[in-house]
């Protein structure tokens, strides 16, 4: 074979595969669209189920999985916001710092499953908030937490020294420094890893398994230490533990639950394109 | 007279071992222009962040011997490092605005120093700017980006920044490194106005900008201070060789 024949093979490969990532994730989407749309309507969105979940809408998973997000936001923003600030700002090489970003790299390489059983034996039993809303948060805010972290530092070490030197010149404190200078301007980097860390949080099964999740709820959760049903655990008891359930309810929940993770994911894109085009310099 | 800056037999080393000032010893007088010159990398820019410890931000630097601020040591215990900045205050070779407005970067340094009176803010902004030569430029533009401004405007809206806290002594390093010849002259122009305000420690430019501004001046070459003069006679009559050799254009 000639150069220009290898040449033109290896660019058909590299192009092939690039191809191939697109397939799946089209295949996926396509086909959860098509089988489940037409499972999608307005009482699907807010009525409760019924007729053993045959029947009716998923609201309470709708509603449960956006009341979990909005409190692994709570659990985990304050934590993993305040230890990037400390990893990125304040933290020397030592070795408090290198057991703290041990840690970081570890929670991140822990399986989700390892997550529910840790939620269950520290959140449910232990500290005895039983099946809930806020052990399920609390566990998924944990699981969350690196992802965060490392965007946050991310987008505070990017923030440009000289802004910092020239905040102390001027009589700024450290703190000071970063509150007026530094968190403003790594505000897109740190919204677009929280979005983004909660919209994985927000498929997870697995952690909600043991610490949060009820199979089914004939009403909506009033505290937050109660159960509530939720969109990912949801979709895993209709396809695989009630029989004779009909696919469309399935897609559809799948639809549901796609859309959700989409748009929190468009949400950080958006930010982040819109903060950005504010940036001066 | 008590000098406003004494500086008494000062070593400092950088973290990775390097030497940048070694048995360096100046005083300097209120309300002079003092340029401290000499080829890159000998010292002058490590002396004038030490002035206001902005070396404080590098770890594991060494430093004996003193210096004096008022007759105050300024690393001693007791010292606030916000306060001491705002009464020696620094201005950068590159023009670095901060995010936000011209009004914004100008009253920055009040703010964080926990000045909300929106009239003497008002008023520093004024004086400061017109300090700086720069008021009749941007008074209709007080709420603009701050970097909409030509690097010429940023540099002079810097120094008016430093201005706006009313510092006892105005570090300039380099000030007029990145502008064109009618900034620079600007620049130059206002600091005879401001010495009868303030003491000004400056790198120049250049020997010529250092001739042209100096009341005073110290040559410093590798880490020492060679000598000290009156302007007149240390750029027309140095006494030692080398000082002799770099205005002359021998090396450097």
């Amino acid at each position: 074979m000639s150069r220009q024949q290898v040449q033109k093979l290896a660019v058909g490969i590299i192009t092939g595969v690039a191809v191939l990532v697109v397939v799946p994730i089209v295949l996926v989407i396509l086909m959860i669209v098509v089988m489940g749309i037409g499972a999608i309507n307005w009482e699907f969105l807010t009525a409760m189920p019924t007729d053993g979940m045959k029947v009716g809408g998923i609201m309470p998973a709708i509603l449960g999985t956006i009341i979990l997000t909005l409190g692994t936001a709570l659990v985990c923003m304050p934590v993993a916001i305040g230890a990037a600030i400390y990893l990125a700002e304040y933290a020397r090489d030592n070795r408090l710092t290198r057991w703290v970003r041990l840690a970081i790299v570890n929670l991140a390489g822990i399986p989700s499953v390892v997550y529910g059983l840790f939620g269950l034996g520290v959140f449910v039993l232990f500290l005895g908030f039983g099946t809930s809303i806020l052990a399920g948060s609390l566990t998924l805010g944990i699981m969350t937490l690196p992802v965060i972290i490392s965007t946050s530092e991310e987008a505070i070490v990017a923030v440009p020294n000289r802004f910092r030197v020239v905040s102390l010149s001027l009589g700024a404190t450290r703190w000071q420094t970063i509150w007026h200078q530094v968190l403003p301007q790594a505000l897109p980097g740190i919204i677009t890893g929280v979005i983004l860390g909660l919209s994985r949080a927000a498929g997870e099964t697995a952690p909600l398994l043991f610490t949060a999740a009820a199979f089914y709820l004939p009403e909506l959760p009033r505290t937050i230490l109660e159960p509530t049903m939720a969109l990912p655990y949801h979709l895993y008891v209709i396809s695989t533990q009630v029989p004779d359930m009909p696919l469309s309810i399935q897609y559809g929940t799948a639809l549901v639950l796609l859309l959700f993770v989409l748009s929190l994911t468009l949400a950080a894109t958006l930010v982040r394109t819109r903060m950005r085009r504010r940036r001066e310099w | 007279m008590l000098p406003k800056i004494s500086i008494q037999d000062l070593y400092f080393t950088y973290d990775d071992g390097v030497e940048a000032l070694r048995h360096f010893s100046l005083d300097i007088y209120a309300n002079e222009i003092f340029i401290l010159f000499g080829p890159s990398r000998s010292g002058k820019t490590t002396l004038l962040r030490l002035l206001n410890r902005l070396t404080d931000l590098i770890d594991k630097a060494e430093i004996r011997g003193k210096i004096l601020f008022n007759g105050q040591d300024i690393f001693a215990r007791s010292v606030n490092v916000a306060d001491l900045r705002r009464r020696i205050s620094m201005v950068f070779a590159l023009p670095t605005p901060l995010p936000g407005t011209i009004y914004d970067n100008l009253t920055y340094g009040l703010r964080v120093a926990g000045i909300r009176d929106k009239a003497y803010l008002n008023e520093r902004v004024e004086r400061s700017l017109q300090q700086a030569a720069l008021w009749e430029e941007v008074k209709d533009r007080l709420h603009q980006s701050a970097f909409a401004l030509s690097g010429g405007q940023q540099q002079r809206l810097c120094i008016a920044r430093s201005l706006a806290l009313e510092p006892d002594i105005i570090l300039l390093d380099n000030p007029t490194s990145g502008l064109d010849p009618l900034s620079t002259s600007m620049v130059e122009d206002s600091l005879e106005e401001l010495k009868e305000q303030y003491t000004i420690i400056m790198v120049p430019h250049s020997t010529q900008q250092a001739a042209r501004v100096a009341d005073r001046a110290g040559f410093i070459l590798d880490g020492e201070l060679i000598e000290v003069g009156v302007a007149g006679e240390l750029f027309t009559s140095p006494k030692n060789q080398q000082t002799d050799d770099y205005i002359t254009g021998r090396f450097g």
